[in-house]
């Protein structure tokens, strides 16, 4: 295909365009990779932070040590964390995955831990006068309501994974990050400007895709919400 | 029953909330815990059903030493108001009603014939169920509040100023509906309050609290008429007759009707006149002598359910104040 096709397009966007059209292919097995590797992180990631949130809630102590040391983890830059576990894991994606798995534990512990706490006083004393146990009052009244706050720490989560995933190209995890390094290595910035655009607009639609189960998530629990588009659209459907 | 033996209850920052309190709520009466703020009300209730443990002395539930009844057993059993309702907003109506009856195990249909038995006893429609708290009024949510507590039939039930932050009016819809409740439950109630008033309405017995104290414990009639010392006097404010008035029934007062039947001219027609020309045993005199002064005779039918039951006159209601030594 030549550039003749795309004459209606402005000037300053046609090399992009045509780098699009060119290599769909391989753009699109880059975004499964860099899927792939984004949904493995999380899987993983989400159970061990939500399960670490909700058991500091038993102890200040071990609350703060905890957040403090996910804290520490997100400051190790992200290729001098892959460097170190090559050696272990090997080159590919499973040192790319760990290091995603560290990052994600900070938002998804906190939003745990202070959605848990944050439970109104009177509703966490209802459920204890009523007769229940403290595992009870946990799964009945605590985690439901603190489901979008915890949901709202995945989506941040998501966003950093995505983001920092793209730098697992550099030890042969693949995703769309293969093309940034190309890019740089060939000095061609319509590669690294096209990949990168995909990376953000990935990004995007994760967070807008979790954003909007997080409001369905508060709006059955009874909280007035501001209904954006995607959801009055859900809403509409049932 | 709860019995209340030498109770102290000092909180771990040294706050002395309750110090040395004695009464005992009978099987199936309404004991009304009532008293100014931060007086310990909402503590001795929390010691019944051991949200707090007591200092000293010890608090029977039904005879046994609460400490020695197992926690969760304990609450279960017993249907508690808190005082700021505590609905679980993420639930619906229908979902917090069941909230007992699911813990301790009830089958789906029996907690379902039980939530509907519920809402229509609270006086709400049945399409309520399935909303949730947050869409309903104040009044609506207390209602629920009631009926979260009263769902798995509680021999006690704790209510900790189940219809405060009320307008006036729906308050005293809420409570006349309760009296009536409570009739038909039978049910040992511990309420709290901090008005006088609700207190000589709802209650058998109240127990007056000054800080950490019980002041007195009595029948509305007698703390009326003997207030034991001046924080008694000034809690129950003015207009004693007034209120003596608005808590004594009818019924007691009236005379038996073979008394006036000869002088059934003198009578207001209760017949034609309709609802307006006669009085049910359960209103109070406060009702009674409102509508004796507002109609034409000086004499009152008091009828129940179709029947004429007894009379009621000015001379009754004052005669009935003379013997009583009051005012
Ligand atoms: N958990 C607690 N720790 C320390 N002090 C407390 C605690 N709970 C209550 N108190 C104190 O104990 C006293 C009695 O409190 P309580 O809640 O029993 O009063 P109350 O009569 O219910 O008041 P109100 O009418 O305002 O509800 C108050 O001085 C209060 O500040
Ligand atoms: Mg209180």
């Amino acid at each position: 295909m030549s550039a003749a096709h795309l004459g209606v397009v402005p000037l300053f966007i046609s090399p992009y365009l045509e780098f699009v059209v060119q290599n769909v292919d391989q753009l699109f097995a880059r975004l499964i990779e860099h899927i792939l590797i984004t949904a493995e992180t999380v899987l993983i990631a989400v159970p061990i932070g939500v399960s670490l949130g909700v058991l500091i809630t038993y102890n200040d102590r071990a609350a703060t040590a905890v957040l403090w040391l996910a804290g520490i983890a997100m400051t190790i830059p992200s290729l001098a964390a892959f460097g170190l576990l090559v050696p272990f894991l090997g080159i590919g994606s499973d040192p790319v995955v760990f290091t995603l798995i560290l990052y994600s534990q900070l938002p998804v512990i906190r939003n745990t831990y202070v959605g848990l706490t944050g439970v109104e006083e009177a509703t966490k004393e209802a459920g204890k006068g009523l007769g229940m146990t403290r595992q009870q009052r946990l799964r009945r009244i605590q985690i439901p309501m603190a489901l979008p706050i915890i949901l709202a720490g995945v989506r941040n989560a998501v966003v950093i994974v995505v983001g920092v995933a793209a730098v697992g190209a550099y030890i042969g995890a693949g995703g769309l990050g293969e093309f940034i390094f190309n890019g740089i290595r060939q000095g061609d910035s319509v590669m690294i400007v096209v990949a990168t655009i995909i990376v953000s607009l990935l990004a995007l639609v994760a967070d807008y895709g979790i954003a909007t189960v997080e409001q369905l998530l508060r709006i059955r629990n009874g909280e007035q919400v501001e209904q954006r588009a995607s959801t009055q659209l859900i809403q509409k459907a049932r | 029953m709860i019995e209340f033996e030498d109770v102290t209850k000092v909180y771990a920052d040294g706050t002395e909330a309750i110090d040395g309190i004695n009464f005992t709520v009978e099987e199936g009466t309404t004991t009304v815990l009532v008293g100014p703020s931060g007086c310990g009300k909402t503590t001795s209730m929390k010691l019944v059903n051991r949200l707090e443990e007591p200092t000293e002395g010890t608090v029977y539930v039904n005879g046994t030493d609460n400490q020695e009844l197992d926690k969760i057993d304990l609450r279960r059993g017993i249907g508690y108001v808190i005082q700021e309702i505590g609905l679980f907003d993420h639930l619906t109506v229908g979902e917090n009603i069941a909230t007992v009856p699911e813990l301790v195990g009830w089958d789906q249909s029996r907690i379902d014939d039980r939530v509907d038995e519920l809402l229509e006893l609270m006086d709400l429609s049945p399409e309520y169920r399935d909303q949730y708290p947050r869409e309903l009024s104040g009044g609506q949510r207390q209602r629920i509040g009631v009926a979260r507590a009263l769902a798995a039939d509680p021999d006690i039930l704790l209510m900790d100023e189940p219809f405060g932050a009320l307008d006036p009016i729906t308050r005293e819809n809420l409570q006349d509906e309760f009296l009536q409740i409570q009739d038909r439950i039978n049910t040992t109630i511990l309420f709290v309050t901090h008005s006088i008033d609700e207190a000589l309405k709802m209650g058998d017995r109240i127990a007056i609290f000054d800080v950490g104290e019980v002041v007195q414990y009595d029948t509305p009639a007698e703390i009326l008429s003997n207030p034991k010392n001046e924080f008694v006097e000034n809690f129950i404010g003015e207009n004693q007759t007034f209120k003596q008035l608005s808590i004594t029934p009818v019924r007691e007062v009236m005379d038996d009707p073979q008394a006036y039947e000869s002088a059934e001219s003198e009578v207001a027609p209760a017949a034609d006149g309709g609802e307006y020309y006669s009085i049910s045993p359960d209103s109070s005199l406060q009702v009674g002598l409102t509508r004796l002064l507002s109609i034409e005779h000086t004499t009152l039918p008091v009828v129940d359910g179709g029947e004429v039951v007894g009379f009621l006159t000015e001379d009754h209601v004052r005669s009935y104040f003379d013997s009583a030594g009051e005012p």
